[in-house]
């Protein structure tokens, strides 16, 4: 359904992304993990085009991501987006957030995505959350809102911009309950994270970036548990035994 | 003091007919800068090099340029190149101009004080330029611009006394020619300066309950 070839990217003279080759398939979670600065988070903003790339390709659905092509806002409504520090719109209450873009994007009745609004925000357990502005919301709940937002779009995909590395660490369990039940859903899921719990529990796949390249890939138990690339191994070392 | 009331009940008449002009000016040339503080703002934000160069060199060359100056050349010089305006219509598109400078300034500083993270949400979900503009951007800006807008008003309204240069008889105007005609300098002033300060006081108190306002969020 995603699908990357060869994808290279720089910011001046540094080579942020050297190629990288994967494929997404519908109702795939996949997690993305790695130092900072390897590129995790600039292969999600090239996916959906917050970020251009310098060659190679990427295609959602067959349809080239360009963002210099207005075929671009069509593609923002199928593939969300949830990033670290929420980017909540913070003049408008936790409903009119989840309801934003189905309106005056894809131009839904109000009523319609007001009851779906409501839903959405019942089923991330912020029911009665709904006149709150982002503000008077913790970390955690404005996270859960902000996932509510996305899916609100009826998106074909959500990427995760490391949707918990912003929470204080007592709320970073809602907000990861929240994305695992929807991965049971099916939904397809490209998280770039540094929660190896959830990536071991939850993801069918882990891509170790470092360098800007895919350094390992695999199923993710296999590749948490049993690291074969020296990189990945001292990676995972570092990251679970911090001391 | 008696004298002063007895000649300020011949004049305030008018002067309130320069008063009037004087509001004239000043809403005239509010609505122009607005409008065009916007066009410069939005340009200057914009991701074209080319809108971003044009909009920051007209502000700069707007700002380095006296109002006294702007008003004689749309009023003494455009007429050479077969535009002619009425010294009503001269006096308000000059200030208007110069002015659009600092509303363009103060527009900027309000859109470029919101996150940036919100503006990538906003994309994120498929909104143009535009509607992320709209709905996002200029809604959070407004309260910040609101503050620094009112003070442009205040200014704005005392700087339409230069209108006076290019023969509007507005207030300033109007005093100088009953003062140059009877020679009661002190009174004819002193109304005129009292006239001014009632226009401004509204504004004043528009100003502080904006700062109150936000001060209080």
């Amino acid at each position: 359904m995603i699908e990357l070839r060869d994808v290279h990217k720089n910011f001046g003279p540094n080579k942020v992304l050297k190629g990288i080759n994967t494929t997404i398939s519908k109702g795939e979670v996949v997690c993305i993990i790695g130092p900072s600065g390897s590129g995790k988070s600039t292969i999600l903003r090239c996916i959906n085009g917050l970020e251009s790339y310098g060659s190679g390709e990427i295609s959602i659905d067959g349809i080239n991501v360009n963002n210099q092509d207005p075929s671009i806002h069509l593609i923002r409504t199928q593939v969300s987006m949830v990033f670290q520090k929420f980017n909540l719109f913070p003049h408008r209450t936790a409903l009119e957030n989840v309801i934003e873009g189905p309106i005056y994007v894809k131009g839904e009745p109000r009523q319609q995505a007001l009851e779906r609004g409501r839903s959405l925000l019942a089923s991330v357990g912020l029911a009665d959350k709904e006149h709150d502005y982002p503000p008077q919301l913790s970390g955690g709940q404005q996270q859960r809102v902000a996932i509510a937002r996305a899916l609100a779009m009826q998106p074909k995909a959500i990427l995760f911009d490391e949707p918990t590395s912003a929470l204080d660490p007592e709320l970073v369990g809602d907000v990861l309950g929240v994305m695992r039940k929807l991965a049971e859903t099916g939904m397809t899921m490209v998280v770039v994270t540094h929660e190896m719990g959830f990536a071991r529990e939850v993801a069918d796949r882990v891509l170790f970036i470092d360098g800007g390249v895919i350094v390992e890939q695999g199923p993710a138990k296999e590749l948490l548990n049993y690291p074969q690339h020296p990189r990945t191994q001292d990676f995972l070392r570092r990251v679970l035994q911090p001391i | 003091m008696n004298q002063f009331f007895k000649d300020a009940i011949e004049f305030i008449p008018i002067l309130f007919e320069g008063a009037k002009l004087t509001i004239l000016v000043t809403i005239g040339s509010l609505i122009l800068s607005t409008l065009l503080g916007m066009i410069w703002a939005l340009m200057r934000v914009s991701k074209y090099p080319a809108l971003v160069w044009f909009s920051s060199a007209m502000i700069n060359i707007l700002r380095g340029i006296p109002i006294i100056v702007l008003l004689f050349y749309i009023y003494f010089v455009m007429p050479d190149a077969g535009i002619s305006l009425s010294a009503l219509h001269a006096a308000i598109i000059g200030l208007g101009l110069a002015y659009s400078a600092y509303q363009a300034e103060n527009f900027r500083a309000g859109i470029e004080a919101i996150d940036r993270g919100q503006i990538e949400a906003a994309m994120a979900m498929g909104m143009s330029w535009s509607m992320t503009m709209r709905r996002v951007v200029l809604p959070q800006a407004v309260k910040i611009i609101l503050p620094p807008y009112g003070n442009i008003m205040i200014m704005m309204l005392k700087d339409s006394s230069q209108a006076s240069t290019i023969t509007v008889a507005e207030l300033a105007l109007q005093g100088k020619l009953i003062a140059s005609s009877n020679f009661k300098n002190a009174t004819v002033f002193t109304l005129v300066a009292v006239l001014y300060l009632v226009m401004c006081i509204p504004l004043i108190l528009l100003v502080r309950h904006l700062e109150k306002r936000n001060a209080s969020k």
